[in-house]
């Protein structure tokens, strides 16, 4: 087995009467992109703030590259890259003078900097825009230079928190080419998003919701887990029908796409047959049924359901 | 020097540069407070209007009068015939004083008999009271004891023995004037001003901008992250101090009497004192605008209490116990001392004792609440 990089112990934490981290043990190995998946409010930058050792546990222990989190947090600080939600680069400061400061608080020597500086630069295309104030550059660019300020120092470990939030699909694209990149360098990424297209970049998933771990594994673990089966419906009415599938027992989800409907169910139905009838039975007509593969999505709008319900997974 | 200090150091130098506004603040708010209470509010009292109701028109009670004018602080601005004239001219504030000579004041001095002069003085601006009383006595003080003199030369005495004379001496500013007392004064506000101001809003600022969490998730140490943020404020406190002064210097002849390096070693401890406490604002603040709010609401008790507006001798006993607390009480007599009686280390070993234990009383609780955690 590869060795444990993140390693936390029924991780908590409470805000007063809140508890935005319940018990949450998890492995994240070492090369590995672990994506850290679920709602707003879920808990993950709680997750990655307590893993960095800026906030305190309230119980439960962590340990990051060797250390625990809330006895020795200087010394995981040292080791890690943090890129947090919504990561602010100095706005009055170019995007050279941003990478020097920070390759600065990383300890970084003048010429360890200058060599870090124009490799991140060449490598990232920010060449051209070295002088250029970081207010001035859009936001997609804005990711790239966060990026490079929190992995100046080369750390073995990198959290990002939501890097891609409001970032345009090229740009998202290119943005997780570099995730893929640092990772084959070597090191350990965690990552959070809402995109499901990116969860299923990772190489391990784990769902988070109201605080509460769900499942951890594969995305192809994840999905096979639920035992989703999923049909693209196109019926007369979609907006009836879908009303009417959501309130069977069997069907787990319903999802407008144009004009399709997205039907996923459980219990070892077989959706090809199930939702044309049931919607016969209501004298909606059906068009055309297709079954597909269940994605990362469809496991996670299951799960979350689930659990809002109180059912058990 | 230390890397990471360094960085965050130069990091803040090239974000004050770019921001044009704080650096035109910075420069322009010791110049304009200096000109404003240098110029505007001016209480030299100085060319005090005054009429004069003389009843014996000699040669010796005009005599008087021009001796009055010539101290400089009184003007003549006429003469009246009567008494009640002199209330119409203080009402109206033609005049603040009036100098009534007595009939037969020329005789009675020439016979050797006492003579009253009369000083009306209007009250109600105590500060012109004060001064015009204080000169007036004087001066017919130094009068009387002129005439005895020369009264017994005339009577063949010894000159020598002169009767005590009775002149109102003013050590140290001499000519009363406002802005030798108020420039050195203005080091200390500004200062305070600035300088607590700058360091809470500079951590509010990364607060608000989210920056913050980026910096204390970095491995720099907590010293660190305070020395650099505040060093490059040093600097620019010093550069405040030294504009004030030369300002003052130039405009308004404040003198240096005593030792400049003294001054910029005492006023060290000033600066990190108040750097301290903005330290301390910024780590309550959440927002720059509550860190500056914060800020001038400290300035308040600053200026009341600390001797720069009122005298601290005036003050009732709880107003002075809190004035203590002050780093700028201390300072401003640290530098008052030093620029206008020459006052040495030994002198204000008492002030730097005070200066030194509130310091670090600021510097402990502001890096105990200052925390490279979130919460
Ligand atoms: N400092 C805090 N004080 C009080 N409550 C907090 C604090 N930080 C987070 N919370 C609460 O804890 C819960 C989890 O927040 P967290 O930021 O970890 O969620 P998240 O999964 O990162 O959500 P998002 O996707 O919106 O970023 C939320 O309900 C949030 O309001
Ligand atoms: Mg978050």
């Amino acid at each position: 087995m590869t060795e444990a990089v993140v390693r936390t112990e029924h991780l908590s934490r409470s805000f007063g009467d809140l508890v935005a981290v319940r018990d949450v043990s998890l492995e994240v190995r070492r090369g590995e992109i672990f994506g850290f998946l679920g709602p707003n409010g879920a808990g993950k930058s709680t997750t990655i703030r307590m893993l960095c050792g800026i906030l305190d546990p309230t119980s439960g222990r962590g340990f990051v590259v060797g250390h625990d989190i809330a006895k020795e947090p200087e010394k995981v600080k040292a080791r890690i890259g943090y890129m947090t939600q919504r990561f602010s680069l100095y706005e009055d400061l170019s995007v050279t003078e941003n990478l020097e400061f920070y390759a600065g608080i990383y300890g970084l020597g003048p010429r360890e900097r200058a060599v870090r500086i124009a490799a991140v630069l060449a490598r990232t295309g920010l060449e051209g825009r070295a002088r250029q104030l970081a207010g001035t550059l859009s936001g997609g660019w804005k990711q790239r230079v966060a990026l490079a300020c929190a992995t100046i120092h080369e750390p073995p470990l990198l959290f990002l928190d939501e890097p891609t939030a409001g970032v345009d699909p090229v740009s998202r694209r290119e943005f997780w080419d570099q995730i893929h990149r640092i990772s084959a360098e070597g090191t350990t990424v965690l990552v959070t998003t809402h995109y499901m297209d990116e969860a299923e970049r990772c190489h391990r998933l784990a769902f988070i919701f109201r605080g509460t771990l769900l499942d951890v594994g594969t995305p192809e673990e994840i999905v096979a887990r639920r035992a989703l089966r999923v049909v693209e419906v196109v019926a007369a009415d979609a907006v009836r029908a879908a009303d009417l599938l959501r309130t069977l027992p069997e069907v787990d989800e319903v999802a407008h796409y144009g004009p399709l409907l997205r039907v996923a169910t459980r219990g070892g139905v077989d959706p090809e047959r199930f939702v044309p009838d049931a919607l016969a039975a209501h004298g909606i007509a059906v068009t055309s049924v297709r079954a597909t593969r269940p994605t990362v999505e469809d496991a996670f709008v299951s799960m979350v359901k689930d659990d809002a319900r109180g059912g058990a997974v | 020097m230390n890397v990471r200090l360094l960085a965050i150091a130069v990091k803040e130098l090239r974000q004050l540069r770019r921001d044009r506004l704080t650096l035109g603040m910075m420069a322009g708010l010791p110049v304009l407070q200096l000109l404003l209470f240098g110029y505007a509010i001016n209480t030299d009292v100085r060319h005090i209007p005054t009429v004069v109701l003389d009843h014996d028109a000699s040669a010796e009670s005009r005599d008087f009068a021009a001796s009055l004018v010539a101290t400089g602080f009184y003007d003549v601005v006429g003469h009246v015939e009567q008494q009640d004239e002199i209330g119409r001219a203080l009402r109206t504030g033609r005049a603040k004083v009036a100098l009534v000579v007595p009939a037969h004041y020329a005789s009675d001095l020439a016979r050797g008999r006492p003579t009253t002069l009369q000083l009306v003085v209007d009250g109600s601006d105590p500060q012109t009271v004060a001064s015009a009383l204080n000169t007036a006595t004087g001066l017919a003080a130094a009068r009387s004891s002129q005439l005895v003199a020369t009264r017994l030369a005339a009577a063949g005495g010894v000159v020598s023995a002169v009767p005590i004379q009775m002149e109102p001496v003013t050590w140290y500013n001499p000519d009363l004037r406002t802005a030798t007392y108020v420039v050195p004064g203005i080091v200390g506000v500004i200062l305070t001003m600035t300088m607590v101001m700058l360091t809470a809003m500079a951590i509010a600022r990364e607060r608000e901008r989210g920056t913050l969490e980026q910096l204390i998730v970095s491995p720099i140490r907590r010293w660190e992250l305070v020395l650099g943020k505040i060093l490059p404020y040093v600097g620019i406190g010093y550069v405040q101090m030294t504009l004030i002064l030369l300002v003052g210097r130039l405009v308004f002849r404040v003198p240096m009497v005593g030792s400049t390096s003294l001054l910029y070693a005492l006023a060290f401890l000033f600066i990190a004192a108040n750097l301290a406490l903005g330290l301390f604002f910024s780590t309550l603040a959440k927002t720059q605008q509550q860190a500056m709010q914060m800020s001038f609401f400290f300035l308040l008790p600053n200026i009341l209490l600390s001797g720069f507006a009122f005298p601290w001798e005036g003050m009732p006993e709880p107003a002075r116990w809190l004035s203590q607390m002050l780093p700028l009480t201390h300072f401003l007599r640290i530098v008052r001392g030093i620029t206008l009686k020459g006052a040495t280390l030994t002198d204000l070993t008492g002030e730097l004792a005070w200066l030194l234990a509130l310091l670090i009383l600021l510097v402990t609780f502001s890096s105990l609440r200052f925390s490279k955690k979130l919460d």
